[in-house]
């Protein structure tokens, strides 16, 4: 682990108001505005980047790996996410993109689509062999499994604990190259500012085989102009519209071939169907999909085509696929000898928003916390920098804070001092008094 | 330390929000997961019978040392046959409610399982106090 609290979700100081717009869409009570800047509590964050489409100064971003990381590898192969073929007009075929995407420096390409096609296999016959568990639900969204650990900790062992797409097409990729002499760097395309976190600091997996994580939005101009002058297109795509799919919501649902499985995209409901699993009112269900962001990943934070539109685009590169008048695939994907698919660490809870780890006292927090909540003007204005009036009587009983930063306390407090200091004009000295 | 809901009833969208307040308020007491889990079972199952039969009432939670007790109070029509209740299969609910999935007639089966303790009290016409106990720890 390198960094426990790195995230590539950042804010920006020099461009942040204080506004107070993202505390309330954080979806882990993560931000507060405190000395006119928002602040991100960095065990509370699971990088959904939900703060970065509503801050409207652009003052949230996400952080990913430059191109330049390349020089120091002797031999990089790029990993693209499925969304990147949303990213481009559908006319535009597959092979030249990623013949482009090689241009830009790498020596090999492997698409992460060809990965998640095997995993969709590999998932099917996971999800075959009854588990008892009840509905079982894909951690391919790095923003799920932290979810599930902070805010659903009892739904940890319904998790899937298998490497993401991302993970395997890097595994795939070193098995390939392991007599290669000198160093090999993988790379992984990404919409998705939660892999970048995933990627440093990995679950289920001690170390991650991806080397850096470039962002599709940082590279997107200088892809632009490479597939505009393709000349010859390399036969690179060997993933079929099934990998594709995984790109959007649904895609991976329909990929497993689960017939009762539900798919669930944007974080709001998925925390709505997490929710439900954990009260057992989803019942009948076998597998659920869930995607932190709108539209699955073709929705995430490093994309650029607009998330509707790159769905569009990929379900209709997955139609013409399936109606084969596409290149033939260079390869069928399939796993390669050797290597594991499964977790290797278990998952633990982490409680995030856990007052005490004595019972007692997290008790008596609470008690103190409901006392204050109950002074508050319960408005949940956000004027404080937290984001309810519960929140920041939490913040209260943690130390964190003071009740003066309620405008409405402060006024009330500001109220009781000047009726004092009226009181206290009318009272003359003694000597004076006459 | 206790909190005090109330439910309406017949309003489908918001059933489970004092579920999961209280859900909430577990984890942040580092309450153990399986006790959550029992917990949020039995509370939502007895949240949605509230509002399928007896349109809504009042839901008091306990918090003591070793265990949580949650009383939900309605005003509603009453049980007529309680040991027929807690029968598998067993359902009076709306058509209504049926439609939207609810009533499935697992209800109070399904407490029973997940809590410690199930009691119930139910007078016809006067209305039905659901009292659940459940052990901390796992
Ligand atoms: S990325 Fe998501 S979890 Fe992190 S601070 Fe932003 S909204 Fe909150
Ligand atoms: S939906 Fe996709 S892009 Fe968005 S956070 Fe999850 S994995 Fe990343």
């Amino acid at each position: 682990m390198e960094d426990d609290y790195f995230h590539s979700v950042t804010l920006d100081a020099s461009l942040c108001k204080g506004c107070t717009v993202c505390i309330k869409g954080c979806p882990t009570e993560a931000i507060r505005v405190q000395k006119g800047r928002a602040w991100i509590i960095p065990e509370r964050c699971i990088d959904c980047g939900e703060c970065i489409r509503t801050c409207p100064s652009g003052a949230k971003k996400a952080i990913s790996d430059p191109l330049s990381l390349l020089v120091h590898f002797d031999y990089t192969v790029a990993i693209p996410a499925p969304t990147l073929y949303g990213q481009f007009r559908s006319t535009i075929s597959c092979n030249r993109i990623l013949t482009a995407l090689k241009t830009l420096g790498f020596d090999d390409v492997y698409e992460v689509a060809a990965a998640a096609e095997i995993l969709s296999q590999e998932t099917r016959d996971y999800l075959g062999r009854d588990q008892g568990k009840g509905a079982l639900i894909s951690s391919s969204c790095p923003v799920v499994v932290r979810l599930v650990e902070t805010r659903f900790p009892s739904l940890l062992d319904q998790l899937i604990p298998m490497i993401s797409p991302m993970e395997l097409s890097a595994r795939i990729v070193r098995e390939r190259e392991k007599d290669r002499p000198g160093s090999v760097g993988v790379f992984f395309i990404s919409p998705c500012a939660a892999k970048v976190t995933d990627v440093k600091n990995p679950r289920g997996i001690s170390l991650s085989s991806v080397d850096g994580v470039i962002g599709i939005k940082d590279i997107y101009k200088e892809l632009s102009l490479a597939v505009a002058q393709v000349e010859v297109e390399e036969n690179l795509n060997i993933a079929s519209a099934l990998g594709i799919s995984w790109a959007r919501t649904d895609g991976e649902g329909s990929a497993v071939y689960s017939e009762n499985h539900i798919s669930v995209d944007g974080i709001d409901h998925v925390i709505d169907v997490l929710e439900n699993l954990e009260n057992g009112h989803i019942r009948d269900v076998d597998f659920v999909e869930m995607m932190s962001c709108p539209g699955g990943c073709v929705g995430g934070p490093l994309a650029v085509e607009n998330p509707y539109v790159a769905r569009n685009i990929v379900c209709t590169r997955e139609r013409r696929h399936q109606e084969g008048n596409c290149t033939v695939p260079a390869e069928l994907p399939h796993l390669p000898e050797g290597i594991d698919l499964f977790w290797t660490e278990a998952l633990e809870s982490r409680a995030t928003h856990l007052l005490d780890h004595d019972y007692k006292t997290a008790m008596k927090m609470m008690e103190e916390m409901e006392v204050i909540r109950g002074s508050l003007p319960g408005l949940d204005c956000g004027a404080c920098g937290a984001p309810s009036c519960l929140a920041l009587a939490e913040d209260i009983v943690r130390g964190k804070t003071t009740e003066i930063d309620c405008v409405f306390k402060l006024r009330e407090k500001i109220r009781d001092l000047t009726r004092e200091m009226i009181a206290l004009d009318s009272h003359m000295p003694p000597g004076l008094d006459r | 330390m206790n909190f005090e809901y109330q439910v309406t009833g017949d309003d489908y969208a918001l059933v489970g929000r004092a579920s999961s307040d209280i859900k909430k308020k577990l984890k942040q007491l580092g309450i153990p997961m399986g006790t959550i889990k029992r917990t949020a079972i039995s509370m939502y199952e007895a949240e949605i019978n509230m509002v399928i039969h007896a349109q809504g009432g009042s839901i008091h939670v306990d918090l003591e040392d070793e265990q949580i007790r949650i009383v939900l109070k309605d005003t509603g029509p009453g049980i007529p046959d309680l040991d027929l209740a807690m029968e598998e299969g067993y359902t009076t609910a709306s058509e209504a409610a049926r439609e939207l999935g609810f009533g499935a007639g697992m209800g109070l089966m399904n407490i029973q399982r997940n809590s410690d303790s199930l009691h119930i009290d139910s007078i016809m016409g006067v209305g039905t106090t659901v009292t659940i106990l459940l052990k901390i720890g796992d």
